[in-house]
C-alpha cells in the first residue's frame, strides 16, 4: 500500500467535473447523439434558407394588388402586377386584410400623387418602386411583423428547445437508471456524495446541451448573414442570446427533474412511467408556441412560466412586445424554480437510488 | 482498526440489524459469514456510508468515520456492477479518481492491477465484452484501484473457478499483510475457512459468534478424537469414558470424557501396534456455523 500515491480526497467541485467530464466524453464518442445533432443542424439551416428564399421569391413574383377606380392609371408597368379590381376602397381594405391581395392602391385626394397604398403589415418595397412617385404608404397593423416570419421564429425557438430538452434529458434520465441497473451506483456512492453525482450529470449535460444550442445560434446567424436578412438579424440577435441565457438555465431545471424522476425506476424499460411528466413540461412550450404564436395573452403568459419561459420570452422580444425589465424578472422567476428543483430533485434521487425493484413510491422518494 | 458498534438497522417494522458489534483488525483476513438474510450486505453498506444505520458508530482508530475515510475504503458491493460500455481500464482509472487520485498514479495503478489479475490483455475491452469470470475480476480491481486502506468485500469469491479465487485470494492477502483490514463474506465456507484469520457469524441481524479462527473452534471444540492405527480398534468400546461414534476396522473416531481418559487411550494403543494417527477432531466451520445459528 504506497501512501505516495495518494493525494488529499478531491473536493465537492472536483468530484463533480470528473462526473461531468465523464458525462461529456461517453456522449461525444456516441453514433447516436452525433448523428442526433447533425440532424439538428440541418433542419436549423434548412428552415433559414427555406425561410430566406421565400422572402426573397416573393419580389420577383407578380405583386397582388387591389385597384379602385382610377388610381389604377398611375401603374406604370401593370404587367409586374396581379391586379385585382375594388368597387370601393372599403372592399379594397377588406381584400388586403384577408390576404387576398398584399397591398391596395386607392385614390387619396390628400397627396400631391392623388392615389395611396394599403398594405398589412409590411411596406410593398416592389409596389412602390414600380410607381414612378413614391406615394405615402399606410400600414393597417404597424405594430406586428410578417406573420409568416413570426411563426417560422417561433417555430424554429421551439423546435430546438424541445429537441435539445429532449435529447438531453433522456441521456440524464438512461444513464442515471444505467447506473442503477448495473448496480455500479453503490461505488460511486462509497466514493462521492450524491449529491456531486447528481451535480455532475446535470452539469456535464447541460454543457452538451449549451454547445449545441450555441452551435444552433451560431449557425443561424450565420445563416442569416449569408442571405442577407439583415433586417431579420437585426430583429432577431437579441432573442437569439436571451434564447441561450434562457435556455442554459431552464435545462438546469428539467435536467435535475429528469434525474429525479429516473432514479425512481430500476430498469430502462420503466424510465417514461415516472419521467413522462417531465417530458410533459418539455412539450408544452413547442406546442404552446405553435398554436399561440400570434396570441399575445398566451404568449405573455408562456414568457413567465419557467418551464415554457425559454420559448416564450424570445418570441415576445422579437415580436417587440416585451418590456426591456420582462426578461429580467421571468429569469429571476426561473433561477428561483430552479434552485428550488435541485433542492427537491436531490432529495428524491438521494432516497431513490438504492431502491432496487419495483418503482419507488412518491412518498418514500420525498420523505427521509 | 475498524470498529462497529450496536448498530441497528430497520425497515419498516422489520429489525435488520440488532445491536451488531464487531472489529476488524488489521492485517487481519475477517470472515463475514450468515445465511441469506442474516445483514451481511446491510452492514457492510453501513460500514461504507451507503446506507446509514439508526443507531450506533462505525470507528477507525478510534475515531468516527467520516465520508474522506470512506474514501479510502475499497468495496466491492453484493451486487455487481460496472459501466458496460465503458474501457475496462478506463473505468479502473475513472473510479480510482473519483477517489483522489491523481491521473498519472489512476492509471498506473490501474495497469498494474490488471496486470496482477490477468486481465492485462483485455485493458482496452469494453465491459459487457468480457466474459463473466472476467466481469467479476475487474470487479475485484475496481474495489481495488485506489489503494485502499480498509477492504470490504461482499461475495467477492461468488462465480469465480477455482483458479481465479486462488488468483484474487493471492491479491487480497498482500493487501493483508500489507496492513489492511479486510472484511469479506462468503457463502463458501471451505474458503472462508481456509483464506480467514477471524470470524464472525451473522443470523437474524445479530452476532452469533465472533473471534480469531483458532479460539472459536477451540471454545465449540468437544473431546472429540480420531485414531488409526495397525490392528482392529474394535477394544475402544469397552474402554470407560470412551464413546465410539463412528468405527471401521483400524479407524475409530470417539469422544472421551477428559483429556487424560484420551491420554490413557494413546497409551494404550501404542501397547496394542503402531498407531498413524491419533489426534483431536476440531469442528469444521460448517458444524460452527450450523451450531451457533441454531
Amino acid at each position: 500500500m504506497s501512501t505516495s500515491t495518494r493525494l488529499s480526497a478531491p473536493s465537492f467541485a472536483q468530484s463533480t467535473w470528473l462526473v461531468a467530464e465523464r458525462e461529456i466524453t461517453m456522449r461525444l464518442r456516441s453514433r447516436v447523439f452525433l448523428i442526433s445533432t447533425g440532424i439538428l443542424l440541418l433542419l436549423v439551416l434548412a428552415s433559414i434558407l427555406i425561410g430566406g428564399f421565400t422572402a426573397q421569391n416573393s419580389s420577383d413574383d407578380k405583386t397582388p394588388v387591389a385597384v379602385v377606380g382610377t388610381a389604377a392609371q398611375s401603374i406604370g408597368d401593370p404587367a409586374s402586377l396581379d391586379v385585382t379590381e375594388a368597387a370601393s376602397v372599403e372592399e379594397a381594405t377588406e381584400l388586403v386584410r384577408d390576404g387576398t391581395v398584399d397591398a391596395a392602391i386607392v385614390p387619396d385626394s390628400s397627396t400631391p400623387l392623388g392615389i395611396g397604398i394599403l398594405a398589412d403589415t409590411d411596406v410593398p418595397a416592389s409596389l412602390v418602386s414600380q410607381l414612378s412617385v413614391s406615394p405615402p404608404v399606410t400600414l393597417l397593423d404597424e405594430s406586428a411583423p410578417n406573420p409568416f416570419i413570426t411563426y417560422l421564429v417561433s417555430l424554429g425557438f421551439g423546435i430546438v428547445f424541445f429537441m435539445s430538452a429532449m435529447t438531453f434529458g433522456s441521456t440524464i434520465a438512461q444513464n442515471v437508471v444505467e447506473e442503477k441497473q448495473t448496480r455500479v451506483i453503490e461505488i460511486l456512492m462509497s466514493a462521492i456524495p450524491v449529491q456531486a453525482l447528481l451535480a455532475g450529470k446535470v452539469l456535464g449535460n447541460s454543457i452538451l446541451a449549451f454547445g449545441q444550442i450555441a452551435v444552433t445560434a451560431a449557425l443561424s446567424i450565420i445563416g442569416l448573414t449569408i442571405l442577407g436578412q439583415t433586417d431579420l438579424l437585426t430583429g432577431l440577435g437579441m432573442p437569439i442570446v436571451w434564447f441561450v441565457v434562457f435556455f442554459a438555465i431552464g435545462f438546469v431545471l428539467l435536467a435535475s427533474l429528469f434525474a429525479a424522476t429516473a432514479s425512481m425506476v430500476s430498469r430502462q424499460e420503466d424510465i417514461s412511467s415516472t419521467t413522462t411528466p417531465v417530458t410533459m413540461l418539455v412539450m408544452l412550450p413547442y406546442f404552446a408556441v405553435v398554436f399561440f404564436n400570434d396570441n399575445p395573452a398566451v404568449l405573455t403568459v408562456m414568457s413567465y412560466v419557467p418551464f415554457s419561459a425559454p420559448v416564450g420570452m424570445p418570441v415576445r422580444l422579437f415580436l417587440g412586445t416585451a418590456a426591456w425589465w420582462e426578461p429580467l424578472v421571468s429569469l429571476a422567476i426561473l433561477l428561483v424554480t430552479t434552485a428550488a428543483s435541485i433542492w427537491l430533485g436531490s432529495r428524491i434521487y438521494e432516497n431513490s437510488l438504492l431502491k432496487m425493484g419495483a418503482r419507488v413510491k412518491w412518498r418514500e422518494a420525498l420523505n427521509k | 482498526m475498524l470498529e462497529i458498534r450496536d448498530v441497528n438497522k430497520h425497515y419498516g417494522t422489520a429489525h435488520v440489524l440488532t445491536d451488531v458489534s464487531f472489529d476488524v483488525e488489521p492485517g487481519r483476513m475477517t470472515g463475514f459469514v450468515g445465511g441469506n438474510g442474516a445483514g451481511k450486505t446491510t452492514t457492510m453498506r453501513i460500514i461504507l456510508g451507503v446506507l446509514s444505520s439508526d443507531s450506533g458508530t462505525v470507528a477507525l482508530d478510534g475515531a468516527a468515520l467520516t465520508p474522506e475515510d470512506r474514501r479510502r475504503f475499497g468495496y466491492m458491493p453484493e451486487e455487481r456492477g460496472l459501466y458496460p460500455k465503458m474501457k475496462v481500464e478506463e473505468q479502473l482509472v475513472y473510479l480510482a479518481r473519483l477517489h483522489g487520485l491523481s491521473s498519472t498514479a489512476a492509471k498506473r495503478n490501474a495497469g498494474d492491477l490488471l496486470e496482477q489479475l490477468g486481465l492485462g490483455e483485455r485493458a482496452g475491452s469494453t465491459v459487457e465484452s468480457l466474459s463473466l469470470g472476467n466481469q467479476q475480476r475487474a470487479q475485484i480491481a475496481a474495489a481495488l484501484v485506489h489503494d485502499p486502506e480498509v477492504l470490504i468485500l461482499d461475495e467477492p469469491f461468488s462465480g469465480l473457478d477455482p483458479l481465479a479465487v486462488d488468483v484474487v485470494v493471492g491479491v487480497l492477502k498482500d493487501r493483508a499483510l500489507a496492513g489492511a483490514p479486510v472484511l469479506f463474506s462468503s457463502h463458501q465456507l471451505d474458503i472462508v475457512e481456509r483464506l480467514c484469520d477471524d470470524l464472525v457469524i451473522i443470523a437474524n441481524g445479530s452476532i452469533r459468534a465472533n473471534g480469531s479462527r483458532e479460539a472459536l473452534r477451540a471454545s465449540h471444540s468437544t473431546l472429540r478424537y480420531e485414531l488409526i492405527s495397525s490392528g482392529d480398534a474394535g477394544w475402544l468400546r469397552s474402554v470407560p469414558g470412551v464413546h465410539v461414534v463412528d468405527f471401521d476396522g483400524s479407524y475409530a473416531l470417539f469422544d472421551v470424557d477428559s483429556e487424560s481418559t484420551a491420554q490413557a487411550v494413546l497409551r494404550d494403543a501404542i501397547g496394542r501396534g503402531d498407531v498413524a494417527t491419533f489426534a483431536p477432531r476440531h469442528p469444521s466451520l460448517a458444524q460452527i456455523f450450523r451450531e451457533v445459528i441454531r
